[in-house]
């Protein structure tokens, strides 16, 4: 199947998505996603953060498409033409959905332990804008405790049913859910349980923002202090393949390998994310490879240094060259010199 | 080899009687020496005497609290990491119940170190503050060290005292 995805002609396999299409192309050209997760069956659709425009539906049928579709749920069809950044209607709808997600999203990112890494931030960074049009107050609500490892910010949720759906396909038996509608919608848990299957560490994963955090981790360093290392080791219960996350020498936090996109394609136990914070534990395989413009990546010395990306384009373009057409009969002893050597 | 035709060749001819005295040339550097002794000195007596700093100076860092008498601060590491020195290092630690008054944010600062050695008092930490905590006074310098044990600026020396506030121009 053929599908041109912002003037990129590719070839993919009947039943991808949109979205999936764009991921091949690179991070360039695949649109945001606060829902859609790859390795959980049914997520997506609920951010509308991947709404593309389609102009074209498919050769047989080259009607554009009426609305913009989200590109998490679409799949392709032969001679599809979609337009994700090229077009200005699904950038300036992507504005009013930055807003939208941001309207009871409180400002705390200086006291949010996911800030650095959280999908919220990227996406209104690079999608919203920067002033806020509201003036009434934001949801707030009261704080629930969900068990001794997970932390819970009601305020910080997004309602992308990630974790709800890694409830039902990871562990056995999901004891949290989304209750209430509309505006009064928020994640709980069954009356007096506590998450404590042994995977349900995992939803702190699978959060885009800082809603459900590592209550281990809570404050213990900024995402940017912590240096990630790739380990392994032998758990009769998951594959053991994790990020260490390191402060001087101590191990602060394990998570999940996430791929370039924020997905763990392999979920871990509790015990290796919340029990085994020592070294001794783990067989390192070498440090995680971080986007040099990450975050993450800053005051870390070596290979994966930030290159300002701004300053050296404009360095760039004004550069101008120096008129320099001196008499320089006098160097010719010099040049021989060099010459010689 | 030349390097360019600007060499210039100085001929000294034969002194006169007078310039063969010296005295007509000590005398006038007397002179000289005599003026400056009535003219105004050109250096202060520091650190007795202070030249006044200027409104955009930036001198001893100071950690601001709001009105109510809690710090503003809650260790969200930008100062940090935007220090090009990286002199600024800091532990946070989370609020508990009955110390609202103490600390604006859920969480705090438990530690704040500022190594004065590396500081080089470019206000880039001020800017990054997203929460107006960190200012750098334009009134008061950091004074000279004379131990390395003094470098080291914490908490105790940084946060704003309530009975001798921080004010500026143009603030509340």
């Amino acid at each position: 199947m053929k599908v041109t995805i912002d003037n990129i002609t590719l070839e993919v396999e009947q039943g991808t998505t949109i979205m999936q299409a764009a991921r091949q192309i690179g991070p360039e050209i695949a649109p945001p996603a606060m829902c859609y997760y790859e390795p959980l069956k049914a997520s997506g659709g609920k951010c509308r953060g991947c709404l593309v425009k389609v102009t074209a539906g498919s050769e047989k049928d080259p009607r554009p498409m009426p609305k913009l579709v989200p590109a998490c749920l679409t799949q392709v069809q032969d001679g599809m033409i979609v337009e994700n950044t090229i077009n200005e209607e699904v950038l300036e709808t992507r504005r009013g959905i930055v807003e939208f997600l941001l309207l009871n999203h409180p400002l705390d990112c200086p006291v949010c332990d996911q800030a650095g890494e959280c999908h919220l931030q990227d996406f209104s960074f690079e999608h919203g804008v920067s002033n806020t049009r509201t003036a009434e107050e934001r949801n707030t609500f009261e704080p629930t405790d969900l068990g001794p490892n997970i932390q819970l910010h009601m305020n910080r949720c997004i309602l992308c049913y990630r974790c709800v759906y890694t409830a039902d396909q990871i562990t056995d038996g999901r004891v949290h859910g989304v209750m209430n509608r509309g505006d009064h919608a928020e994640i709980s848990t069954y009356i007096g349980k506590a998450i404590d299957n042994d995977f349900s560490g995992n939803i702190i994963d699978v959060c885009p923002v800082g809603a459900l955090t590592d209550k281990t981790y809570r404050f213990k360093s900024r995402v940017w202090f912590s240096k990630p290392v790739e380990a392994h080791c032998d758990c009769e219960k998951c594959s053991g393949q994790v990020t260490l996350w390191y402060k001087g020498d101590e191990v602060i936090r394990v998570t999940g390998r996430k791929n370039q996109w924020g997905e763990v394609k392999e979920f871990i136990c509790n015990t290796c994310r919340f029990d085994r914070k020592k070294t001794a534990e783990w067989t390192i395989d070498g440090p995680t490879q971080i986007s040099r413009h990450s975050v993450i990546s800053a005051n870390k010395y070596g290979a994966n240094l930030i290159q300002p990306a701004f300053p050296i384009s404009q360095a760039a373009r004004d550069y101008k060259l120096i008129n320099d057409d001196r008499d320089r009969s006098f160097l010719t002893d010099q040049i021989k010199l060099e010459a010689k050597k | 080899m030349k390097l360019s035709n600007r060499t210039k060749v100085m001929e000294q001819g034969e002194m006169t009687l007078a310039e063969r005295m010296y005295l007509p040339a000590i005398v006038g550097g007397m002179a000289t020496t005599l003026k400056h002794f009535f003219s105004k000195p050109v250096t202060i007596r520091y650190p007795e005497q202070k030249r006044y700093l200027g409104p955009i100076f930036r001198g001893q860092h100071i950690l601001k609290k709001d009105e109510q008498g809690a710090e503003r601060c809650t260790a969200c590491g930008l100062c940090a990491v935007a220090c090009p020195a990286e002199a600024i290092s800091m532990v946070a630690a989370e609020r508990k119940p009955g110390e609202e008054k103490l600390y604006r944010e859920e969480k705090y600062a438990k530690v704040y170190e500022v190594n004065m050695l590396r500081c080089i008092f470019c206000g880039l930490c001020e800017e990054a503050c997203p929460k107006e905590a960190i200012f750098l006074r334009h009134d008061t310098m950091v004074p000279v060290f004379n131990s390395r044990d003094e470098v080291i600026y914490g908490k105790d020396k940084l946060v704003e005292k309530m009975d001798q506030r921080y004010l500026r121009d143009g603030w509340k």
